[in-house]
This record gives C-alpha cells, sequence and structure tokens, in this order.
C-alpha cells in the first residue's frame, strides 16, 4: 500500500475512534458521574436516570460500541484493501 | 441435606469439571497454546477472556461493595467494563499485528532495548502481585465460610490450594478449562439474582427487576432510599456530594488500568486474525455484561433484605446464616445499649452491627432464605472466579521471573530445568507472600484491586498507546516515563495506606484523590514525561518507525512467534 493510502486509511480510523471515544466519555464520566445528580430528577421506571446510566445503561452502550467498531472497520479494511485474507 | 454437604458436593463436582476438561483439551494442544491456538474462536476466546478476567473483586466483593455503596459503587461497574471499549479500539488490534506474546515483549521491541523491556517486567510483577493480594484475600473469605473456621485459616487452606492449583493447573489452564470456569461463574452468579429477584419484586430478569415495584406497590429503590435514610446513610440513588471527584478518578483509573494489565493483554495475541482480536474484545465485554449488569441488582436486593431483616430486630431471633458469620468473624455484633436489638446505624458510636462487605454476595442468597444448593453453588463459583484468575496471575509473575528475568537478563545460560524450578519457587514465594498480605490487606478485595489497576494505568498505558499512535516516540521518553508513573503512584499510595505503614491522612490527598484513583494522575505524569522527553531526545530509528507503520495495518498479519 503507497503512502498517501495508508495515511487516508488512518485518518479515517482515528476519526471513527474520536466519535466512538465521545459516545464512551458522554455516557460514563457525564451521564453516569458529573451530570448524574441532575439527570436523577428524571426516571425510568423506578430508576432515577444518572443511576441507571452509572449502574446499567453505560455497560450496554459500551458492548454496542465494540461491535460498531469492528463493522466500522471491517468495511474500512476492506475499502482500503487492508484485511486479512 | 445441608448447606455445608451441599458445597462439598457442588465445590468437588466442579473441580472435577475442570481438571477433565484440562486433560482432554490438554491432549497436543499444550503447543497451541503457546503459538495462539490458531483453532481458537473468537467467541471462546470472549469467554475464556472474561473468566480469566472476573476474580473474586467482581464475582465476591462488587456487589457487596455496591451494596453499602449505592450509587458511587457504580464507579466500579463502569470503571470495569469501560475499560474494554479502550482495549478493543486503542491496543487489541495493534498487538495482535505485532505478533508476540507478552507485553514486556512488546515494549523491548518497540523501543529497541533491553532496560525498557526489564521495566515494564518490574512493572508487571507489581501489578500482578498486588492483584493476586486481592484475590486472596477473596478466597480466605470463601473458605471460612465455607468451612466454618476463622478467616486467617481460611487463607491458609486458600494458600495451599491456590499453590497446588497453579503449579498442576500451571499451563494447563488453557482456554477451555476457562470457558467451563465461566459457564459455571456465570450460571452461580445469576441463579440466585433471579430468585431473589421473583422473591421481591416478581420479575425473573434482575436487571430489570430492581427498578420494579414491591408487593406494597413501591418501588423498590424508593423504598431501598427510605430505609437507609431512616438509619442515616446516604439515599441508596444518590451521590454523595463529595464523592464526584473520587468516583471520577477512580473510574478513569480501573478503565485505564484494564487496557494495561498484562494477563489481560496477553489474550488478544493468541487469536488467529486481527478482526478476531476487535470481534474478541467485545465478546469478552459482552460475556463480562452479564455479570457486571447482574451485580447492582444484587447489591440493592441485598441491602433492602439485609436493612429489613436486622434492623431493630432481636439478636437472639437472628437466623442462622447470623451466627455462622460470627463464627468467621468478618460479622460482628456488640450490643452497646445492652437492649438485646440489633441497631444498625449509620452513626459509627451508635452502631452495633459490623459487616465486612465482602461477605455479602455470599450471604445473600442465606438471608433471603433460598435452597441450600443454590448457596453452594454461590460458593462453588466464587472458588473458580478467585483461583481461575490467581493462577493465572501467579502464571505472569513465574514466567516474567524464570523466563523474561532470569533467562533474558541475569543468566542466559540457564538450564531448561533450571528454568522451571525458578518458575516453581517465584509461584510459592507469591502465593505465599500474597496470602500474608491477604491476611490484613490495605482494604477490601475490590479496593486492592483496584490499587494494582492504578499501577497498571500509571505504568504500561502511555508506553503501549503512545508506541501505537506516537511514532516519534522514543526509547527515552518511554522508559522515564513508566519509571516516573509507576514511582510516583506506588509512592503516593504506600504514603497514604495506613495498612501499608504509610504516615499520610485524607486531608492531605492531592486534589483530594485516594489512593485508588491516583492512578490516572499517574498516567498523565507518564504521559507528559514520555512526550516531553522524546521530543528533546534522538528520535528512535527508520526500522522501528517502520514497524509502527506496519502494525497500524491488518493485511500481512502472521500467527505470533515466541519470543521465547
Amino acid at each position: 500500500m503507497n503512502k498517501k493510502n495508508l495515511s487516508a486509511y488512518w485518518k479515517q480510523n482515528l476519526r471513527y475512534l474520536a466519535i466512538l471515544l465521545i459516545i464512551w466519555f458522554v455516557v460514563s464520566f457525564c451521564c453516569g458521574i458529573l451530570f448524574a445528580d441532575t439527570l436523577n430528577q428524571f426516571k425510568i421506571g423506578g430508576f432515577p436516570l444518572g443511576f441507571w446510566f452509572a449502574q446499567q445503561g453505560s455497560i450496554y452502550v459500551f458492548v454496542v460500541l465494540i461491535f460498531v467498531y469492528v463493522r466500522l472497520m471491517n468495511k474500512l479494511d476492506k475499502d482500503y484493501d487492508v484485511d486479512e485474507s | 441435606m445441608g448447606v455445608k454437604a451441599w458445597t462439598m458436593l457442588i465445590v468437588g463436582l466442579t473441580f472435577l469439571l475442570y481438571i477433565i476438561v484440562a486433560v482432554w483439551a490438554r491432549a497436543g494442544s499444550t503447543k497451541e497454546f503457546y503459538v495462539a491456538g490458531g483453532g481458537v474462536s473468537p467467541l471462546a476466546n470472549g469467554m475464556a477472556t472474561a473468566a480469566d478476567w472476573m476474580s473474586a473483586a467482581s464475582y465476591l466483593s462488587m456487589a457487596g461493595l455496591i451494596s453499602f455503596m449505592g450509587f458511587s459503587g457504580a464507579q466500579y461497574l463502569m470503571g470495569w467494563t469501560g475499560g474494554y471499549v479502550l482495549l478493543a479500539l486503542l491496543l487489541a488490534p495493534y498487538l495482535r499485528k505485532f505478533g508476540k506474546f507478552t507485553v514486556p515483549d512488546f515494549i523491548g521491541e518497540r523501543y529497541y532495548s533491553n532496560t525498557a523491556r526489564t521495566v515494564a517486567l518490574l512493572c508487571a510483577i507489581l501489578v500482578s502481585f498486588t492483584y493476586v493480594v486481592g484475590q486472596m484475600k477473596g478466597v480466605g473469605v470463601a473458605f471460612s465460610r465455607f468451612l466454618e473456621i476463622p478467616f486467617t485459616q481460611g487463607i491458609f487452606v486458600g494458600i495451599a490450594i491456590v499453590f497446588f492449583y497453579a503449579v498442576l493447573g500451571g499451563m494447563k489452564g488453557i482456554t477451555y478449562t476457562q470457558v467451563a470456569q465461566y459457564c459455571v461463574l456465570i450460571f452461580a452468579f445469576t441463579v440466585p439474582a433471579i430468585f431473589i429477584s421473583l422473591q421481591m419484586v416478581g420479575n425473573p430478569i434482575p436487571q430489570i427487576g430492581f427498578g420494579g415495584t414491591m408487593q406494597d406497590g413501591t418501588y423498590l429503590l424508593d423504598k431501598l432510599n427510605l430505609l437507609s435514610k431512616d438509619l442515616g446513610f446516604e439515599e441508596y440513588t444518590n451521590m454523595g456530594m463529595n464523592d464526584k471527584t473520587n468516583m471520577f478518578f477512580i473510574t478513569a483509573a480501573l478503565m485505564l488500568g484494564t487496557a494495561g494489565l498484562p494477563h489481560v493483554i496477553v489474550r488478544f495475541f493468541t487469536v488467529p486474525k486481527v478482526r478476531d482480536a476487535r470481534k474478541s474484545a467485545g465478546y469478552a465485554l459482552l460475556f463480562i455484561a452479564i455479570l457486571y449488569t447482574t451485580a447492582p441488582a444484587i447489591a440493592a436486593f441485598a441491602r433492602t433484605n439485609l436493612i429489613q431483616t436486622v434492623s431493630d430486630k432481636s439478636y437472639a431471633e437472628m437466623p442462622a446464616w447470623f451466627k455462622k458469620w460470627e463464627a468467621s468473624e468478618l460479622l460482628v455484633f456488640e450490643d452497646k445499649n445492652g437492649d438485646g436489638k440489633i441497631q444498625y446505624l449509620a452513626d459509627a458510636t451508635k452502631n452495633e452491627l459490623v459487616i465486612d462487605r465482602d461477605i455479602m454476595v455470599l450471604a445473600n442468597p442465606e438471608i433471603a432464605n433460598l435452597p441450600a444448593w443454590v448457596i453452594a453453588l454461590v460458593v462453588a463459583g466464587g472458588l473458580a472466579a478467585a483461583l481461575s484468575t490467581a493462577a493465572g496471575l501467579l502464571l505472569v509473575i513465574a514466567t516474567s521471573i524464570s523466563h523474561d528475568l532470569l533467562k533474558k537478563n541475569i543468566m542466559p545460560n540457564i538450564s531448561e530445568k533450571g528454568e522451571l524450578l525458578a518458575a516453581r519457587i517465584a509461584i510459592a514465594v507469591a502465593v505465599v507472600g500474597a496470602g500474608l498480605a491477604g491476611i490484613n490487606p490495605p482494604g477490601f478485595v475490590a479496593q486492592v484491586v483496584a490499587l494494582a489497576f492504578g499501577l497498571a494505568a500509571a505504568s504500561f498505558f502511555p508506553a503501549i498507546i503512545l508506541g501505537i499512535f506516537d511514532k516519534r516516540m522514543n526509547r527515552e521518553g518511554a522508559i522515564t516515563g513508566m519509571v516516573v508513573g509507576i514511582l510516583f503512584t506506588s509512592f503516593y499510595i504506600w504514603y497514604f495506606k495506613p495498612q501499608l505503614g504509610g504516615p499520610g491522612s485524607p486531608e492531605n490527598y492531592l486534589f483530594g484523590i485516594k489512593p485508588e484513583g491516583i492512578g490516572v494522575i499517574g498516567m498523565l505524569i507518564n504521559a507528559l514525561i514520555s512526550l516531553l522527553i522524546s521530543r528533546i531526545t534522538k528520535a528512535p530509528p527508520q526500522t522501528v518507525q517502520n514497524l509502527v507503520e506496519d502494525i497500524r495495518i491488518p493485511k500481512g498479519s502472521v500467527a505470533p512467534t515466541a519470543g521465547h
């Protein structure tokens, strides 16, 4: 693979990382810790919302994030023809 | 059949299962284990990783801690799962492409230096040892309850069994045994939770159940908030205001530490392809999440049950489990006002009941009056979790010392036999040392383990991340960073942990951060120093820069070669 392609591939990879890690930060550190007390004013079922994010929601999002990343990267590898045969 | 007979039976059966699986899977596969076990699917690898990962801290200690901490207990839930996102996105695929076995191998090669390798080794040993100390306490708790002996004796039984298990299991503690262990421990963890959830809120799914309503129509969490408040505790679903900083830092330390733990990272070296490494991390987290979303439900149920059972009730009428746990000396009742009733209060001067948080998961099914076999199952699961992780970590310590340190650095001429002997001695010394430290550990199991994560975050995380994402990072920067990071963090932990003889007191915490969370600061210091020094010293050689370019693309990955 030539240099230009490599850097385009890498840039796109970094873009994905940035987006996914922002979501990662928001659901855990923002919703579950920093703004949890504000979110706690709202409720889903018997759960105060901030509490739910901290003890349940963030974990579900983490799992989804990894599988989204797997999909995105598999496609990117194909597009740039750097996947393993 | 009583609880004790059931426990003997189930613990015996599960141990037999592991041995059978180990023997069956061992045939012709010892070599496979080293050369990436070409046939290990991401699914099986994910399950094995989950078993390896979930230790006594996750299984025995965490739900108990959450149950006493309420909201801020979520730091363990988020911290020990969120790290997998970092691992999957920032490390696993690249380390797999790199194609070596151990973290010190990567550090040594990427930073073209034996000194770097040795520093990484010493960090790996320190991290793993701290982690094992936490496990040993967990094993001690399980045995003391199971055999109804004092906790200290429980630890000695634990030392003997872990030693046997690590030496015998050794290399046999392979992927498929861990798959079996995962099944046992997840079954043992969720079954009681389902029972209790049905009992208390009539919902078979604990994750949803603890947000449900009780028989009297009130939400369980509302009721728990009320009970807690009446006894002077913080409301269960509220964060105490002064917790925020520490919750933030401890969560971050656990996440960064996950991504720096040698025995976890190693797992991603051993799948067939780069894309499998990514997927494997996803599966691992999925399997871990089953336990981690159940734990907070157990915590809330257990807390409610506990308060309702003991608070203001007569001591003479306490159920059998209460007396049994008193025998382990991990539950202590002192009738301060002499009224024969148990006053369980937040106010330490009036509180009459002291409960070790680490007994909650084991005691929970008994408090809820579940059948004896369920209680036995929980003990078996706890032992599986503690033993598998402890054995895995002891192996990291043993190979580090016998192979990487002795053979590669100090005595290159050591014979195969001598190497094996050194490994066994290393295991023995480590397990006895860890057991003794576990008798008087610097905190509850989960807290001790949190310290290990802080150390991992402060030492490995920046060195590995920068090694992949910063081509300009060089030997000088990485070594200085690791040394300063781990020294700073261990000093801080020693200084502020009275159990370790440190003179510090909480008022003097740096920015109010507890020792469990300081790894984040250590990590930042490490990264800053690395970046600074690398920019004022010589760039890494061209071959290393090419290596970095190469690990960034999946194409051309080969099965890992033994760096041994």
